[in-house]
């Protein structure tokens, strides 16, 4: 719990009936990747939302850095560093790719408020936004409109845009989804250059990937976590093969 | 040259040297198509770049042109250097005071709560002493420019006031142009594009929406005085929802979010009701009639034009 820098104390989120996410309690540490499986609809985009704030916790508690910030907005969380990428791309698709990051990184500046002066003059943010642009694997493409890149391309320019405000947390949504195989080793690299530095929560259907990456694995399933540990420990897990990895019946009963 | 840069050069030019034909009646005339360029202008700030439809932009420019009637002294001209300033800023205190109120909602309530707001203004000059009533303030003296003992040009000359809204119009342009480049102001299109993604990279949105809606007002006061300076006369009418419901058709007109469109909107607007109004007392359907048929084969708006001759000319390299 000490060293934890995002952690939350049975968090709770519910939908009319519905306990979307019940009693979640994870910690995400430095330097560590904790990875989010489990079936669709089993409560893993809803607990992304309630880390980032765009959904308020029905109950429980969530602590930055020891500090209480279940209420805070998701635009007070993301300043102080917690970032996140989206499921569904969610970039401006009229800007060009180095615009969507230079407008990320610009929220990191105290300059964001200056009305007159051209944006693009300010060096710090657009070094910025080239770095991230770089570093997500889109050198080159920063003159493109996101809206003509590839599918392929907008995923990466969805995490780009995180990174380029320079966040301390990473909460990722599915970065892999829809990526060529090429496209997908490279973005697993980048995830473990990003890892030593970081804390990432990453969701992820590509088990292949998961196990690659992560130092812990959470399983959820409907809104509760089933079991949460090293890799080695949920491959092994019976009540997890039985829920999620599929072994014969127990999978026509969890689904 | 790009051709673009040669038409706004002619333009202005064109402008320029508009009231040295000496027709009193056409300088008056573009002196107040450029008043409504600039009320165009700061409603495309809202609409064109900020994504907020505002129904009761005509507050502002009534506010604005109040400011002007009721400081004015009965018996003596009003100075222009003391009540533009205090109709600019007063304009933009009423848009910020609405604005922290009516930002925090979206789409079709935005709309609405923006009338809502207006309509309330409008009766408060509309029904109070304050406000002196339906019949409004008839200005007894032009305000002067004077700076002590010297007075630059005089606002009782139609063509000195033409080339101070020209001025006017100029400046609200570049000051637009300048904030649009700005950080603020590309915050501002990053919200018109994608509002939960502004929040999730951190953009405290409610703050940006209502600085615009505060800006947008200020400028639509500017707007405003400069109307009441024209004519003297200030009424009820001015903060009216048909005067809201023109703005917009001006920038739908001319093209939302482009800033010429909203100038081009504006001139086009009071050209088309000119030509109407002298053909049918009933120009109102026509007009009507004219701006559907725009929308439906020029959905870009009249600045769109422009783009679209000089992609098929000069091909896809003539312009950015």
């Amino acid at each position: 719990m000490s060293d934890a820098i995002l952690a939350t104390q049975g968090l709770s989120r519910r939908f009319g009936g519905l306990m979307a996410a019940g009693n979640v309690t994870i910690e995400l540490h430095r330097g560590r990747l904790h990875a989010l499986v489990g079936p669709n609809g089993a409560g893993k985009t809803t607990l992304i939302n309630l880390l980032s704030g765009e959904l308020h916790a029905s109950a429980g508690t969530i602590r930055y850095r020891g500090e209480d910030i279940t209420h805070l907005s998701p635009d007070h969380r993301s300043r102080i560093g917690i970032g996140r990428s989206y499921q569904k791309t969610n970039i401006f698709p009229g800007f060009t790719a180095f615009e969507n990051c230079r407008i990320a990184a610009q929220s990191r500046t105290p300059r964001a408020l200056h009305i007159i002066a051209d944006a693009f003059d300010y060096a710090p943010v657009c070094d910025a936004a080239r770095r991230a642009l770089e570093a997500a694997g889109l050198d080159g493409r920063g003159n493109r409109v996101a809206a003509a890149l590839s599918h392929g391309e907008q995923r990466q320019l969805e995490i780009a845009m995180v990174l380029a405000t320079a966040p301390e947390v990473l909460l990722l949504d599915e970065p892999l989804a829809g990526m060529g195989a090429e496209e997908a080793g490279r973005m697993v690299e980048l995830l473990k250059k990003l890892a030593p530095d970081h804390a990432i929560l990453l969701v992820e259907h590509d088990m292949d990937a998961v196990f690659a990456l992560a130092d812990t694995i959470t399983v959820m399933v409907s809104g509760q976590v089933l079991e949460s540990g090293p890799p080695a420990q949920i491959h092994a897990s019976v009540a997890v093969r039985q829920a999620y990895l599929g072994d014969g019946t127990a999978a026509a009963a969890a689904s | 040259m790009k051709r673009k840069t040669l038409a706004l050069l002619a333009a202005l030019t064109m402008l320029a040297l508009f009231p040295l034909a000496g027709a009193t009646f056409y300088t008056e005339l573009v002196t107040k198509v450029m008043i409504l360029a600039i009320f165009a202008l700061s409603l495309d700030l809202l609409v064109g770049y900020t994504g907020l439809v505002s129904f009761g932009h005509a507050a502002y420019y009534g506010i604005g042109a109040y400011v002007l009637g009721l400081m004015a002294p009965k018996y003596e001209a009003a100075n222009l250097w003391l009540t533009l300033p205090a109709a600019i800023v007063l304009a933009g205190l009423a848009a910020l005071a609405v604005g922290t109120l009516v930002v925090r909602v979206k789409g079709i309530y935005f709309i609405m709560v923006t009338l809502a707001f207006a309509q309330m203004f409008y009766f408060v000059f509309h029904d109070t002493k304050f406000g002196r009533g339906s019949d409004g303030i008839s200005m007894n003296f032009k305000p002067v420019a004077a700076i002590g003992d010297f007075t630059p040009f005089d606002l009782a000359n139609a063509a000195h006031v033409y080339y101070f809204v020209f001025a006017a119009m100029l400046a609200v342009f570049v000051f637009l142009r300048l904030l649009l480049r700005s950080a603020f102001g590309r915050a501002l299109q990053g919200i018109r594009s994608n509002e939960q993604r502004m929040r999730s990279l951190g953009f405290p949105v409610y703050r940006y929406k209502l600085a615009s809606f505060a800006i947008a007002g200020a400028l639509a006061g500017l707007a405003g005085y400069l109307s009441a300076l024209q004519f003297g006369f200030i009424n009820p009418e001015l903060l009216s929802w048909h005067q809201s419901g023109n703005v917009l058709l001006m920038l739908i007109l001319g093209g939302l979010g482009s800033l010429y469109g909203a100038v081009v909107g504006a001139f086009a607007f009071v050209a088309l009701q000119e030509l109407f109004s002298s053909v049918t007392t009933h120009w109102q359907l026509l007009l009507g009639g004219t701006i559907i048929l725009l929308v439906i084969f020029l959905p870009g708006g009249l600045a769109s034009v422009m783009n679209r001759f000089e992609r098929t000319l000069i091909g896809e390299s003539g312009d950015e």
